[in-house]
């Protein structure tokens, strides 16, 4: 009975998930012609509904309908099996982000490192649909796109190292809630910045925008695709967007906690912080969409590997030798905290070290 | 019993992999079966500009696109390597800072050679 109630529970919150994604998608994309619309002096959707706000249904609908061409010349089941990929990835990951405290559809201890690969994995759905349309276009933007989006994970995974140096967790309900001092924050600052920028470029946007590039090879590794099978791409990657804005919030601007630790706005329920921290997030990628021009490939790849690589890597041994020297870390024995001479005692038998960190790890793991 | 309860918590995580991957093939044949399909050879010939496509689509491509993947994965073992280390960091103290910071240095002067090398240069 218990495991009745356990299933049903499980089965609910997912399609809970589910929809609620789909529909922010959809209305991501209705407000992203609204935003862009009211940049470039325009009205945006204003027909299908009032004020428009039907436009995405029909958008749906419509690329519903459609045909789905598949070339003749293509791998018919890798061609299919790449846009449903891609789409399921991007919804997966939501099955760790927590909404609120406690509100998290599987609370795992690695949540972090899970978001980390199923966001690499990505890159398999780009190569496929690239490889298997057998277009020249088609090839091209899918092997810019991977070389693009395996460049700037370098930089996002040495980012989210300068975070759980400061908070010590894989597990994103404790990222949210380990203690930042003020210090800490302006410590993590640089990285915020950088990660805004990396998640543009992880997620193919403005201005990062090249393996679309429509005006150099019309749509990349979309190029072939038509109906739902262009749709799936579509939703994928405005679900991956939402999904970076809820993972910046997670790491850096304190998740569903109001802002700058505020007591007082404590009364407003966490999920609505959290809407309203994602939500910004996700007004940048349309800002930059609407305010850059595009990048040049030899720039793209030189900002990732020639300045964001060298400069978080030196985060990551900046922010640890930091927090060593302050005796900030997260996770350290309690006598070593306390007192100075605990800690020298540590640097003292360091044959004991290796043995030290085996047994408390596996204390963490069990955690 | 302990690890009983770790796999517990990703059962959901299996079932919203089921979920969603169910979902996306039956929006998929949806599409397929439900809108009018009308297939020719010239619409479904490979797109490019108008021209019967000359040879086929997949041959040679620039060897940079290689070197940054090869670079690619030596980082992100690296990162693998980091993030237990970060967590850790507060139990294996000074020592465990060093080593990693040897370990960083050899990977440094790797990418320090690639660079000059100018296997980062894109023209």
């Amino acid at each position: 009975m218990e495991y009745l109630i356990w299933t049903g529970w499980t089965l609910l919150y997912t399609l809970v998930i589910i929809v609620g994604v789909l529909i922010a998608v959809a209305y991501y994309t209705y407000a992203e012609r609204k935003v862009m619309g009211g940049m470039q002096r325009r009205q945006g959707p204003i027909t299908v509904g009032p004020f428009g706000l039907l436009q995405p249904l029909a958008d749906g609908l419509k690329l519903f309908s459609k045909e789905t061409i598949i070339p003749s010349g293509a791998n018919r089941v890798v061609f299919l099996l790449a846009p449903m990929m891609l789409f399921a990835l991007s919804l997966i990951a939501w099955a760790v982000i927590p909404f609120d405290k406690g509100w998290v559809l599987a609370n795992i201890n690695v949540g972090i490192l899970y978001l980390f690969a199923v966001s690499s994995m990505t890159v398999y759905g780009v190569i496929m649909a690239g490889w298997a349309s057998n277009s020249r276009y088609a090839f091209l933007g899918g092997l810019r796109s991977a070389s693009q989006m395996v460049s700037y994970e370098v930089s996002m995974g040495l980012i989210i190292v300068c975070v759980l140096l400061c908070t010590g967790s894989l597990n994103l309900m404790e990222i949210v809630e380990a203690p930042r001092p003020v210090w800490m924050q302006v410590l993590l600052f640089p990285m915020f910045i950088v990660f805004l920028i990396s998640i543009l470029a992880e997620t193919n946007r403005a201005p990062f925008d090249l393996p679309e590039g429509e005006s150099e090879i019309t749509g990349g590794f979309m190029v072939e695709y038509s109906a739902m099978a262009f749709a799936l791409f579509f939703l994928g990657e405005y679900s991956a967007m939402i999904l970076m804005s809820a993972m910046t919030t997670i790491l850096f601007l304190g998740g569903w906690l109001p802002p700058f630790g505020m007591a007082f706005l404590a009364f407003v329920p966490g999920i609505i912080w959290f809407a309203a921290k994602t939500l910004l997030v996700m007004f940048f990628f349309l800002w930059a969409r609407a305010t850059l021009p595009r990048f040049r490939y030899d720039q793209l790849m030189r900002l990732g590997w020639k300045v964001f690589l060298p400069l978080t890597l030196a985060w990551v041994i900046l922010t640890a030798g930091i927090l060593m020297s302050f005796d900030a870390l997260p996770n350290m024995p309690a006598e070593a905290a306390v007192s100075q001479d605990a800690l020298t005692q540590i640097e003292a038998d360091t044959s004991d070290a290796a043995g030290l960190s085996e047994t408390s790890g596996i204390e963490d793991i069990n955690d | 019993m302990a690890s009983e309860d770790l796999l517990i918590n990703y059962l959901p995580i299996l079932i919203f992999i089921v979920i969603a991957a169910g979902m996306s093939v039956v929006m998929i044949l949806g599409s397929l079966l439900l809108g009018k399909q009308n297939p020719d050879p010239d619409k479904l010939s490979a797109y490019e500009c108008g021209f019967d496509a000359f040879s086929d689509s997949r041959n040679k491509f620039d060897v940079r696109f290689y070197l940054v993947t090869l670079l690619f994965i030596i980082f992100d073992l690296e990162i693998a390597f980091l993030f237990p280390w970060a967590i850790s960091l507060g139990t294996i103290g000074v020592f465990g800072f060093w080593s990693m910071v040897v370990f960083l240095t050899i990977l440094t002067v790797g990418f320090i050679y690639e660079w000059k090398k100018g296997a980062l240069d894109w023209e």
